[in-house]
Order: structure tokens, then sequence, then C-alpha cells
């Protein structure tokens, strides 16, 4: 375990959202040290997918305040540092685009505006590809992808900054085995190089070996926060309808 | 005299071939952000910053642009902050537009016969400021099409990863409305506002037929916008028919054959490439039902070194000709 002092990732402070007058999230607090591999699990509904947007600042707040690397999120410019990987591909676009196109995306933090994309940007975009194993698709465009194969393409556009912070919101969802199981190899290199991680799951899949920490949500709440072990992962995820499953710590 | 030495008719076609780049280079974007009939909402705003012009003796285009501009404005701003979705904000610019339109050309006392050089194009009458005014919106529009190329696509492509990558996504998608209001204004001698959306939307739709990425659909766009234009005028000037609907009527031809090409290709390819998860059937012994490999103690991974195949749900591995696939704490025969 890292020290109580070591710098935090991310840092939520008192958090309450609001969606269309519900409140979804209800003073949530949560640190998250740098380095740290966390899962945040619930049913669907416990409001983890609003948790995840709220940090990236794609939700705004109601009351109290998220802060990356220190930084309240309002006032966060280094995104270079962070990289999301939405839940699916949010619509591929009415255009075709091809995997290295959509991967390239990823590079924009880095990148000045009217400024070509160089060498250097192109070597991490083939690199990126090779991680999750679709450099031989990178001409392909990604509307003709099988869901597992796009949902590779979303994680290589966020390593491809090679990001302090990578945030994954439902990364399994729907994808077949063989996916999973390249996605906790990416996920795993970038933890020993690391990298801290905050993924959104109901289902962890080949993941759950990576994981040091889980925070279980249930509406609008954390319910438990701590070390992962199978019942919490499973038993108690799948089987949310009993209120008080042995095992909570309700905060 | 042939039709390239009448000044007309070369103002026409430096006009048309203007009109043919900016209009599919912004009408990519639009297609790609599902909003293609965003220029026909502008288009129709168009219309009561013309009347607008005819009304205070300003000049038509350049009330046109101020006017489409702050109704291109508004729908973004609508948009975005969620009181109305993108196709319903579209329906208010439409009606109030036109409505708009009709009513001021009434009180400047104009007929329909000015308007509709205006609703259908008049190319032929365009002057030498116009052009001057048509050249400069329509380079300013391509620069910011171009240069902001990388930054639009990620906007277009998915807003929320945009958003997290640091980019001003209201500001871009700003951007692309203006831009949008421009092409418009630099379309509307030409096609002709009512028309202008075709122009921003059909060659689009024709270059994904046959391409697979962004840059070969935008360029591929660009080239049959400029070749539909030009044909247009000068089929126009040759059989005596109005451009603008003569430019409109190439492009959906262009379309249509363009589709046609399109599905006997994919359908050959198709043939020449199977989908993925078909591939492994080929040359591969048909499965068995559950056949345990015999005491088999290496561990594949996926950095092992045996060629790794994907079978449906799951890798297999090839070992020694055969076929390994992991299943609970042995390994299978595939």
């Amino acid at each position: 375990m890292t020290p109580e002092d070591s710098p935090q990732a991310v840092q939520v402070s008192d958090l309450s959202v609001d969606l269309g007058g519900r409140l979804v999230l209800r003073g949530i607090d949560l640190r998250i040290r740098q380095g740290e591999v966390v899962a945040v699990l619930g049913t669907n509904g416990s409001g983890k997918s609003t948790l995840i947007k709220t940090i990236v600042g794609l939700l705004p707040a109601a009351r109290g305040e998220v802060r990356l690397f220190g930084t309240p999120v309002p006032r966060f410019r280094q995104w270079r540092r962070v990289g999301y990987v939405p839940q699916r591909i949010t619509a591929a676009g009415g255009v075709p685009a091809t995997v290295f196109e959509v991967v390239s995306s990823g590079l924009l933090s880095k990148r000045r505006l009217f400024s070509p994309l160089g060498a250097a940007g192109k070597q991490a975009i083939e690199q990126a590809l090779e991680v999750v194993d679709m450099a031989d698709r990178r001409t392909d465009a990604v509307a003709e992808l099988s869901g597992g194969q796009q949902q590779r393409v979303l994680i290589a556009r966020a390593l491809v900054s090679d990001p302090e912070l990578l945030i994954l919101d439902e990364p399994t969802a729907g994808v077949d085995l063989a996916s999973q199981q390249i996605f906790a190899d990416a996920v795993r290199d970038r933890v020993a190089s690391g990298t801290t991680v905050v993924m959104v799951s109901h289902d962890l899949g080949p993941m759950d070996a990576l994981i040091d920490r889980s925070v279980v949500m249930r509406r609008g709440r954390i319910v438990y926060d701590g070390p992962p072990h199978a019942s919490q992962t499973h038993a108690h995820v799948h089987h949310s309808h009993s209120d008080d499953g042995p095992g909570w710590t309700p905060s | 005299m042939s039709l390239f030495e009448l000044e007309f008719m070369q103002r026409a076609l430096i006009a048309g071939l203007l009109t043919g780049l900016s209009a599919p280079a912004i009408g990519t974007y639009l297609v790609q952000r599902r909003l293609s009939l965003l220029g026909d909402g502008i288009g129709h705003i168009a219309i009561t910053g013309v009347a607008l012009g005819l009304l205070t003796g300003s000049a038509p285009v350049l009330t046109a642009v101020l006017v489409s501009i702050a109704g291109a404005t508004a729908i973004e701003l609508i948009r975005a902050r969620g009181k109305a979705t993108g196709d319903v904000a579209l329906a208010l610019m439409f009606y109030g537009g036109i409505a708009g339109g009709v009513l001021l050309i009434g009180l400047a006392g104009q007929g329909a016969a000015t308007l509709n050089t205006y609703l259908f194009g008049s190319l032929t009458t365009v002057s030498q400021s116009d052009l001057y005014v048509v050249v400069g919106l329509a380079v300013a529009v391509l620069v910011v099409a171009i240069g902001l190329g990388p930054q639009l696509f990620a906007v277009c492509q998915d807003e929320e990863f945009a958003r997290t990558t640091g980019l001003r996504v209201q500001l871009l998608n700003l951007v692309i409305a203006v831009m949008a209001a421009v092409t418009v204004t630099v379309a509307m001698r030409t096609v002709g506002l009512l028309l202008v959306s075709a122009l921003m939307v059909v060659p689009v739709a024709t270059a994904q037929q046959v391409t697979r990425s962004f840059r070969s659909t935008f360029v591929t766009a660009c080239i049959i916008g400029v070749l539909a234009c030009l044909a247009g005028i000068v089929t126009s000037y040759n059989a005596n028919v109005a451009p603008g609907a003569t430019i409109v009527v190439l492009a959906l031809a262009g379309f249509v054959v363009a589709a046609t090409v399109g599905t006997l290709l994919r359908r050959r390819s198709g043939r020449a490439r199977p989908l993925a998860d078909e591939e492994p059937e080929v040359g591969v012994p048909a499965p068995e039902p559950h056949v345990v490999s015999p005491g088999h103690p290496h561990a594949h991974n996926p950095v092992c070194g045996h060629k790794k195949v994907e079978h449906g749900d799951h890798v297999d591995y090839v070992h020694d000709g055969h076929l390994h696939a992991a299943h609970g704490d042995h390994w299978d025969e595939h």
C-alpha cells in the first residue's frame, strides 16, 4: 500500500450530481492515489458511470468538487495526463473513419492547432494499435469492426497519449473473451509502468486479477470501499436486490 | 465565341469551382455529426438575410452572411443548452427564416423575381465585387476546414471524448456552424439557397459509397462537388436551363452511379475477404466437442510464442500442428 501522503490522482469530495432534477450521486468521497488500480462496481443505475463522467468533467457537480492531480476539474488543463475510454463508441459518425484516424484523435491533447501529425505521433499510434492487437486493421473502417474490436480501438485511442491516469467506463461490457484478455494485458502493462487506473464495470472478467481496490456503489452512494475479494465482485454486484448483503459496511 | 471567353461565364465558373470545393468540405463534418440538414436550415435563415439587405438597400450577400451566422450560432446554442434537440432547433429555423424572408420582401416592395435569383441561384449575374466576396469567404472556409481538420473530426466523431482531450468543444461546434453559414452564402449565387444543402450533403454521400477513411471521403467529396458544379454550369449554358438545378441533378446522378458501383465492389471484396469471425474456419479442422489435451504441461499466454488464432469467443494457440484452447484448469484440443 502506498502511504497516505502520496500524491492523489483523483480526489472527490462531498460530490453530488443532479441529472434532470434527480440526485444521481449523493455525497461521494473518494481518494485515488497515483498508481492505484480501482474498480468501481455496482448495478445499473447505481451511479457508477455518472461518477466516472463527472470525474472527467463531462457532467457538472451540483455540490462538492472533483480534483484531478490536485486541480479542480473545471480549471484542469493538463488533459494529456488523462486517458478516457467511454462506454462503447459514442456513435460511429455519419462518415466512415479508419482505425488509424480514430486513434489519432487521442493525440489531440498534445497537438497544436493547424499543425500536422508528426512522425512521433504516427509512431505512438502504431504502438497503441500494436498493444491492442489491431495493427493489421489500421486502414479498416471502424464501423465495419466487431464490438470487441471497436472497443479495442477506443482503448488504443486512450493509450496513445501515454496517460498517467486511465479511466475506463465498462470496458468489458459485451466484449468477447479474446478482446477482454487483450484489454487486461494492455492495462497490466500500463499498471506496471505506474499508471493509475479507474474502471467501471459490473463484470470484471480477466481484469479481476489486476484490481487492488474496489469501490461498490448503490443508489448514488459508496457502500463499500476496500480490498477486493471474490464475494464482492461477484455475489453482491449480481444479486443486489437484498439491501444488506453480508460483508457490507454501509457508509 | 466559346463560353470560356465570356466574362460572365468565367466569373460563373470561378464561383462554381469555389462552391464545389467549400460546400462538401464543411458538409463532410455536418454529415459526420448527423446534422445533414443544418445547411438547409441556414439556407432558410439566409432568405431573411437577403430580404433584410433588399429592404435596407445594403448588399444582400453581406446581410445574408450576418443573419445566417446569427442563426447558425442560435441553433448551436439551443442544441448545446439542451433546450431542444438538433432537429427541433432546425425546424424552428426553417419556419422562422422563410416567414421572416417573405415578410421583409413584401415590406421592401420587391417581387418574387428578385427573391428567386437567391432561392435558385443566378450565376450569370455574378458581378466582379460579388466574386471577390465569394473568393474571400470560400478561402476562409477551406483554411478552417482543412487546418482544424483533426480537431473538427474529433468533435464530430465523439464529442464526449473530444472534451476529455481538453478541446474547446463548444467553440469548435460554433466554428462548424459559422462555417456552414458562410458556405451557404457562398453557394447562394451558384445553386441558390433552396438547393445549397444538396451540395453539402450529396457529394459526401456519394464519396462514402466507395471510401473507408474520413480523409479520403473529404477529398473525394470535394472533387465530386467541383465536377458537379463545373459540369452543371457548362450544361446549363448549352441547354439553357437553370444552373442550380442542373448541378444538383448531376450530383444526384453521380450518387446513383457510386451507390451501384459501391454495392458491386463491396460484394466482390466480401467474397474475397470473409468477416473476421469466419476466418478461423478456413483450413482449420472442425472443432471437436471437448477433447482434453492429455497432460499438456505448457500454459499458453499471449507472449508464449505460439501462433494465436481467434476462435469465436476465445483464443486458440497453435501447438505442434493442432489447436489448444484454455478451458478451466486444462487445455482442450480444438
